[in-house]
């Protein structure tokens, strides 16, 4: 796989020189693929969103480099502008980054901030608006009229309208309730799959990212003590108990089941690998 | 720089005996040191009020490159008044002037009279800076509500207006944080907030303060509604969590104060 987004030795403190410094990232080596679906997990401070936000240059490395394409997205002003509107960054609650009078004209801010023409721009927003699930309707209304997911999905629309070619979540599915997060998701994959565009999320929800996403990074105090997929990661489960993140309940239970003696996988981390795990301990094979 | 490295007014935490003080003896304290400041008039009183002012540095273990980077703020005043001085200062008796282009005259008197104005201000701002480093906001308003206790008298709302102030400093952190996390989504969707006219500029700060007028307004009606739900309803028998004392320490400082206005009272007086 070609890799899209790489950061190098990238560090990151925060108010140097006064009572309030703080190592937020400590020489992260991190690597995105085109087209991959990209979990990152990490409980609170633990440098994820700092990370994040060198992504698409909004932050400046205190060292280190952040590549696109293997470009360094500060060696030129062209090159910071160009991360910009191919990293497209969704911050938490991004509901409150809304401010037009109708849905459609703040669905339209970026496409308008790269300069395309009239014509594109309303395709852009047609389509984000669609791969989001708001109809015409909606489009017309005021943001401040819409429901608490709608205005979620609306401000990530916001985003999905650059086109950019790595969409990047921060825990975009917080506060929702259960219905709202799998809409969500699905609207992310939605978009990952029809532009082969690389997804990057960010979570502390384990569950939620097993089932999505097709790697894991997990962060720890400024740093990636592991990355691979969710299968490898949850091998881990001491460590990551003690980093206070865990594993998904289904593996718990299943590492239960083996260390009290039953003959069963304990990698699993969905409920279908689970059946189909239970099924082949009891020697009937997969359904 | 982002936002958040703004020193104006933070509080630094410590555990000195400069931060440990009564806020109301450092609020008196500090009143003292300006009434000094200004009766000041001679290098030998400055001095004094410079060793004092670098004492209390000294004590409170506040690094010099914080205090020298929160004059940034300030400098175009600290510049102005010195050029202003420098330049309208007439002439002392028998002065000749040391250096003269177009209308302007520059007498020794003028710089004399320049550089003590600049240090004057320094001092005041340094020392005011002083106070805002080593209390905590909600510090410095219980002190100065129970400063300002006897105006009740006149019936003047001290305990709201004192409630209304801890709430506005309280929020500023938060509205800062709100303004950058703001400022870096837009940015994130392509916004530039430092190009073009002054114009461009001022629309540029459109999707900046919708969103940030709305959450002021959330937070206010949140914070409400938080208030309420513990029965607050105002200043009339409520008892206060931190009660503030005098220590030994407080009336040493006091005493200091006062001795330091009249001991710069008595210099100009003298004439020295």
């Amino acid at each position: 796989m070609e890799p899209i987004l790489e950061t190098r030795q990238l560090s990151h403190i925060y108010s140097p020189g006064t009572p309030f410094e703080h190592n937020a990232l400590r020489a992260v080596d991190l690597t995105a693929y085109r087209g991959e679906y990209l979990g990152v997990i990490g409980r609170t401070g633990s440098g994820k969103s700092t990370l994040i936000q060198h992504l698409n240059g909004l932050l400046k490395p205190t060292s280190g480099q952040v590549l696109l394409n293997g470009t360094d997205i500060w060696s030129s002003k062209e090159a910071t502008r160009a991360a910009r509107f191919q990293v497209g960054l969704v911050f938490q609650y991004p509901e409150y980054q809304l401010f037009e009078e109708t849905v459609y004209k703040d669905i339209a801010f970026g496409p308008k901030n790269m300069g395309l023409d009239e014509g594109e721009i309303d395709r852009r927003v047609r389509e984000a608006a669609a791969f989001v699930e708001l109809d015409d309707e909606i489009l017309e209304k005021s943001p401040f009229e819409l429901s608490g997911g709608q205005k979620r999905r609306a401000a990530i629309a916001g985003v999905i309208a650059m086109e950019p070619s790595v969409l990047i979540l921060d825990e975009p599915t917080a506060g929702l309730d259960p219905a709202g997060v799998e809409r969500i998701l699905g609207n992310i994959q939605a978009y990952h799959r029809a532009r082969n565009a690389t997804v990057i999320i960010v979570s502390h929800s384990m569950e939620e990212m097993a089932r999505t996403a097709d790697r894991l990074v997990v962060m720890h105090d400024g740093a990636i003590p592991f990355q691979g997929p969710p299968r490898e990661i949850f091998t881990h489960a001491q460590e990551l108990e003690e980093m206070g993140l865990g594993v998904p309940q289904i593996t718990r239970v299943f590492q239960r089941l083996r260390a009290l003696g039953a003959e069963v996988d304990p990698s699993v981390y969905t409920v279908a690998q689970a059946r189909d795990a239970i099924l082949a301990a009891l020697g009937k094979g997969a359904v | 720089m982002a936002i958040k490295d703004i020193t104006l007014g933070q509080y630094f935490p410590g555990n000195t005996v400069v931060h440990r003080m009564d806020p109301r003896t450092k609020l008196l304290f500090t009143v003292l040191y300006i009434v000094a400041l200004f009766m000041a008039g001679s290098p030998l009183s400055y001095g004094i009020l410079f060793a004092v002012l670098a004492g209390c540095v000294l004590l409170s273990r506040i690094r010099l490159k914080v205090l020298l980077r929160s004059m940034r703020a300030v400098i175009f005043i600290v510049v102005l008044t010195g050029l202003l001085n420098l330049f309208y200062t007439p002439a002392g008796p028998g002065e000749s002037p040391l250096l003269s282009f177009w209308v302007f005259r520059v007498y020794p008197a003028g710089v004399w009279a320049a550089s003590l104005m600049v240090l004057r201000i320094i001092l005041l701002i340094c020392c005011t800076f002083l106070l805002t480093y080593t209390t905590s906001p909600i510090l410095i308003t219980d002190g100065l509500e129970s400063l300002l206790g006897p105006l009740k008298k006149i019936k003047l709302p001290v305990h709201e207006l004192a409630m209304m102030m801890s709430i506005a400093l309280r929020f500023i952190p938060t509205l800062i944080e709100e303004t950058d996390k703001i400022m870096s989504a837009q940015k994130a969707r392509g916004a530039s907030f430092d190009t073009g006219n002054l114009v461009q500029k001022a629309k540029a700060l459109v999707p900046l303060l919708v969103p940030l007028f709305i959450s002021s307004f959330r937070r206010a009606d949140e914070l409400a509604v938080a208030m309420e739900c513990r029965c607050y309803h105002g200043g009339e028998g409520r008892t206060k969590l931190r009660q503030l004392r005098y220590a030994g320490r407080d009336y040493l400082a006091l005493g200091f104060g006062l001795a330091l206005c009249a001991g710069i009272w008595a210099l100009g007086y003298l004439g020295l």
